[in-house]
């Protein structure tokens, strides 16, 4: 190694403006997925359109749903699907990934609050969620007629779920210890409640215990409320999804910033 | 003027292990400072408490006069940290992980300084590779280049040249050197003692979360020097000196 140059002596720098360090760590947990973007975006669209060509055509011939064809039932349905999934999952891996090689330490080290670090994940999951959602949209529309009747809450659920799940997936990812933790979350907790949250059905095809069982999966209401969107028809009010989801999402993220604040399995 | 690091009745324990047991000492601007001791002595455990990355039981540290918890964004500002472990973003180039580490510290246009920084370390030609493609040498400088990122005031190397070829031990105690020559305060833990004995004014020990010695290199060499070795003078040949020195404190404290 060669010394190059000389150091400016402490005493001659004029201290440079300071900003929040939010805007650094969001960009980073964006680029981080974008660099590696076959698998955290195009393989999942890929997924969600497999779903769609497989259940499509063995469900072709199944009574209509909101009075359209079941394709067109099932396109939002995995639109939000792809969307919760993988917000869950950016922030979930990221952070597991961040811990077990330790380079957490960098952004632990750095001046930034509970509440930047928070935003700057969830926001950063958010971003993928909905590059996912939009990508499985635009793959899949081509397969069905689908209405556009209520676009606000199309754009409020997605935007809502996405925050909750990238929250959720910053709990778990904190959680977990190894892969292993996570990866039974993600297939024992967020699989199946959002398999099972009505993506592929009207719950109203259920039995009655089934369907009650449904009223305590918020997924449920996520879906619910961002299919409203398109079709004008839900199986529940979307003013009592949107009020689920909120009260999950503020649950969710007091959880999550109060993890943050007393570093729990991050700092000691 | 306040010291660089001030550090009041700390004492950390994890379940019955006391790794820190009411340490108190002052580091003053501009000091060249070693913190030696055994394995578990809890060097590692007192700079996590200073970086707040460990919370202390009872006890304050403060950076530059800033508490590192009541008032955490001003320390650690002050603060940069050379961790132990080679860990790195896999994700990234060299330049990336240093843009991004400028953006955490809130310095958003700070390409002049990365750029000093990774001249000075030889880094330069590795700007643009991945992290992974990096030889584990070339990763310790990504790691010093991140701690000074925000040219912080008081820099902390723990244990910087463990496993590290002597040809980049050299060239780092270099840097580190000037960087210190231009005001930066040093806090440096490392086993291998003639580093400390040559490179640090003063020298803390600790042994089972406890200080047992803390004075200037000459003093301690003075001072606790075993019957029958003569004394030398502070950097001839003095390496054996406060290895010996070293040996009879911890013997002493048993």
């Amino acid at each position: 190694m060669t010394v190059v140059s000389s150091i400016t002596p402490l005493a001659q720098v004029t201290p440079p403006p300071i900003h929040s360090g939010f805007l650094a760590l969001f960009r980073k947990e964006v680029k981080r997925f974008y660099k590696v973007a076959f698998q955290t975006v195009a393989a999942p669209i890929l997924t969600a359109v497999l779903y769609l060509l497989i259940f499509g055509h063995v469900m072709s011939n199944s009574p209509k749903i909101y009075g359209f064809e079941y394709a067109a039932f099932l396109i939002p349905g995995l639109v939000m699907m792809s969307v919760l999934q993988n917000s869950f999952a950016n922030t979930s891996s990221s952070l597991i990934q961040s811990k077990i090689t330790g380079n957490l330490v960098f952004v632990l080290l750095a001046p930034l609050s509970h509440i930047e670090f928070f935003v700057a994940y969830v926001g950063a999951a958010m971003i993928r969620g909905l590059c996912v959602g939009l990508g499985v949209f635009l793959v899949t529309i081509w397969f069905a007629t689908i209405p556009f009747e209520q676009p606000v809450w199309i754009l409020l659920f997605a935007l809502l779920g996405s925050a909750l799940l990238g929250a959720m997936g910053l709990i778990a990812g904190i959680w977990a210890d190894k892969f292993d933790q996570l990866a039974a979350s993600q297939n024992f907790v967020i699989m199946p409640a959002t398999m099972l949250s009505g993506v592929f059905y009207s719950i109203h095809s259920l039995p009655v215990f089934w369907l009650k069982v449904s009223h305590f999966n918020p997924f449920f209401y996520m879906i619910d409320g961002f299919r409203f969107g398109f079709f004008g028809q839900s199986d529940v009010s979307p003013w009592h999804s949107l009020l689920v989801l909120l009260l999950v999402m503020v649950m969710v993220t007091l959880i999550a910033l109060r993890m943050l604040k007393t570093g729990y399995k991050l700092r000691n | 003027m306040k010291p660089a690091i001030s550090i009041r009745q700390v004492k950390k324990s994890y379940g019955a292990l006391q790794a820190l047991d009411g340490i108190s000492l002052d580091i003053q601007p501009g000091e060249f400072f070693a913190l030696l001791g055994p394995n578990g002595a809890g060097k590692t455990t007192l700079i996590t408490s200073m970086a707040g990355l460990t919370t202390p039981d009872t006890g304050t540290i403060e950076i530059m006069g800033h508490d590192v918890q009541k008032d955490f964004r001003n320390a650690r500002r002050q603060l940069g940290v050379v961790p132990q472990e080679l860990v790195f973003d896999p994700f990234f180039t060299v330049r990336e992980t240093l843009r991004f580490q400028s953006g955490y510290f809130g310095l958003n246009h700070n390409d002049d300084w990365i750029d000093e920084i990774m001249a000075n370390l030889d880094l330069t030609s590795k700007a643009e590779a991945n992290m992974r493609s990096l030889s584990g040498g070339m990763k310790r400088r990504v790691l010093v280049a991140q701690a000074l990122v925000h040219r912080p005031p008081v820099i902390v190397l723990d244990e910087p040249t463990a496993g590290v070829d002597v040809e980049l031990r050299q060239s780092l105690w270099q840097f580190v050197c000037r960087l210190n020559q231009a005001g930066h305060t040093i806090v440096l833990t490392t086993h291998y003692l003639e580093e400390a004995e040559t490179l640090c004014g003063r020298i803390a020990m600790l042994k089972l979360g406890k200080l047992v010695a803390l004075d200037t290199t000459e003093n301690l060499l003075a001072k606790h020097r075993p019957p029958g070795m003569p004394l030398k003078v502070l950097g001839d040949d003095g390496a054996a000196d406060l290895e010996a020195v070293f040996v009879k404190i911890m013997a002493e404290c048993e």
